[in-house]
């Protein structure tokens, strides 16, 4: 870089979280503010994206997890300002520029359908149900870009063993937050709110699914599904639904979101598998984000050894 | 006016304006200011800056006509090299960056995905105008052959739209409103064909009839 000064550090626009918590960032940081100094704040107002500043709960005495990937992670900065949310906006940045006022306070989870003992939790309740852990997993986007990040919550089936599914439990049927006066971006997505996803009981009892509370240490950003979603991580990521408001055990295949929209292109399982490609676009590679060429994607996003035996003699690519 | 369209100044200072998006782009690119996805972000703006400027192509002939500003044609040329140049980095970024230049990964892509098909397509329809826009191709081609061979600029607008529209997962918005735009821009010249055809046809039938065009 060119400039060797920075005079005065009055940044205002990167979020002071992802400066410390990245050295890199921050010796660019002072780079551009040297660079504004000498060419002018204003045409960097106009040229640059703006950064949002979020406020977050600390989580402590975090247990490690065998299950965690030791590949790089991604940087806190982009993993919050690049995702889907598809109720706060349809572009990339959307949901880390409109979830900022989301409100999540008094969240309760309602579980019901065929489960001995039905109940509603709070997030109180939610956070004391099992220790929590860190777990850093790949997620890879049906859009074919990647990332690597530490979630943090404990095993789904924690939560089922309390409510105690009957025999006639097969499937689970998952339901977001929806809330058009939070949520009026939600009205062009072009699919149906309330989001709904599913999974087979099976996979959801699965170990490496995850009732998720937090990522990087903290509570979850708004834009990320506050206060409370799931984490599939041998999934495409519009599996792990985002701001959790009712589970439902059921003997029925439940409807899910995507498959509605467009039952050709996105199926009840949706796992990822780089041999079965989406109809628009090729699934064999994905771009890791931080990375210029596109790497080979795994089957089942790396995960085979814990899931792969659930799908034992099921045709993949019609059941995708 | 007449003097500010065909003052030299004002297509240089055209050309400047039309360089900003590229400028953006790669100021963004060395300050760390294209996001996550750096390489998605440039396609996606490149991509839009191809349609705005197919777009802006497609107005010169209506709006020398509608407002009588025949000199406008002074920048058709720029204005559809500029939409080809950023075709070209939208395109490139793909076979490169997407592909890693895999002409076998590429054929299939091509072959298999409608979307990149149509694009492709598109493309292919505007790389001989972009070569026969200079002086000497008009000469060469004769100005009918020339003109109908430009006219293949309708049919890569096309293209781009559907490509962009194919692209997108649920929300369509933008694709339809740059489909709006050359949907009027095609129909106004469908309708000024007709018109100057019925009109031409008037002529013969009563001689005294002079047809009021005033952009003639």
């Amino acid at each position: 870089m060119l400039f060797r000064k920075a005079t005065d550090l009055t940044y205002a626009d990167v979020t002071p979280k992802a400066v410390y918590l990245d050295r890199r960032r921050f010796l660019q940081a002072v780079g551009i503010v040297g660079a504004t100094a000498l060419a002018g704040k204003r045409l960097f107002e106009l040229a640059m994206p703006s950064r949002t500043a979020l406020a977050a709960t600390k989580f402590d005495d975090l247990i490690k997890s065998p299950f965690s990937t030791t590949e790089k992670q991604n940087s806190y900065e982009n993993v919050t300002h690049y995702n889907n949310f598809y109720e706060f906006g349809t572009d990339k940045g959307d949901p880390a520029k409109n979830a900022q006022k989301f409100n999540t306070s008094n969240w309760v989870v309602s579980v019901e359908g065929d489960v001995a003992k039905p109940r509603k939790f709070t997030m109180e309740e939610i956070l004391k149900i099992a220790p929590l852990e860190e777990r850093i997993y790949r997620h890879r986007c049906v859009e074919a870009w990647s990332i690597v990040l530490p979630w943090i919550g404990f095993s789904f089936s924690s939560l089922v063993k309390l409510v105690e599914p009957t025999e006639k439990a097969k499937f689970v049927a998952f339901q977001s937050y929806y809330d058009s006066r939070q949520m009026p971006q939600g009205r062009w997505a072009g699919i149906e709110f309330p989001y709904v996803e599913g999974l087979r009981v099976d996979e959801a009892m699965n170990p490496l699914t995850l009732l998720c509370v937090g990522m990087y240490g903290e509570s979850l950003p708004n834009q990320d599904g506050a206060p409370v979603r799931m984490v599939i991580p041998w999934k495409y990521g519009f599996k792990s639904i985002k701001s959790l408001v009712k589970i439902k055990f059921q003997s029925k295949m439940p409807p899910t979101t995507w498959n509605l929209a467009a039952p050709n292109e996105y199926g009840f399982y949706s796992n990822v598998n780089p041999h079965v490609d989406h109809p628009r676009w090729s699934q064999a590679k994905e771009r890791r984000l931080g990375e210029i060429f596109r790497r080979d994607t795994l089957m089942f996003n790396g995960y085979g050894d814990q899931v792969a035996s659930m799908y034992n003699g099921m045709d993949l690519k019609k059941y995708y | 006016m007449r003097a500010l369209l065909t003052s030299k100044s004002t297509k240089v200072a055209v050309f400047l304006v039309c360089l900003i998006p590229l400028g953006t782009l790669v100021w963004r690119g060395f300050h760390n200011g294209l996001g996550a996805n750096p390489v998605e972000n440039i396609q996606l703006t490149t991509g839009d800056w191809t349609l705005r400027f197919l777009v802006f192509t497609l107005c010169i002939t209506p709006f020398r006509k509608v407002l009588n500003l025949s000199d406008l044609i002074r920048f058709r040329r720029m204005l559809g090299l500029f939409a080809f140049s950023y075709l070209c980095i939208h395109f490139l970024t793909y076979l490169v960056l997407d592909q890693s230049l895999d002409p076998s990964a590429i054929w299939k892509d091509v072959a298999k995905r409608p979307f990149i098909t149509v694009g492709f397509l598109g493309f292919l329809l505007l790389l001989p105008l972009a070569i026969t826009s200079t002086a000497g191709w008009i000469r060469r081609l004769g100005g009918k052959r020339w003109q109908m061979l430009h006219r293949a600029i309708y049919f890569a607008a096309v293209c781009g739209v559907i490509h962009y529209y194919w692209k997108v997962k649920s929300d369509v918005r933008m694709p339809l409103f740059y489909g709006a735009l050359v949907g009027i821009l095609l129909l106004w010249r469908l309708g000024d064909w007709f018109f100057k055809r019925r009109s031409a046809a008037g002529a013969k039938l009563s001689p005294q009839h002079v047809p009021a065009n005033p952009a003639q």
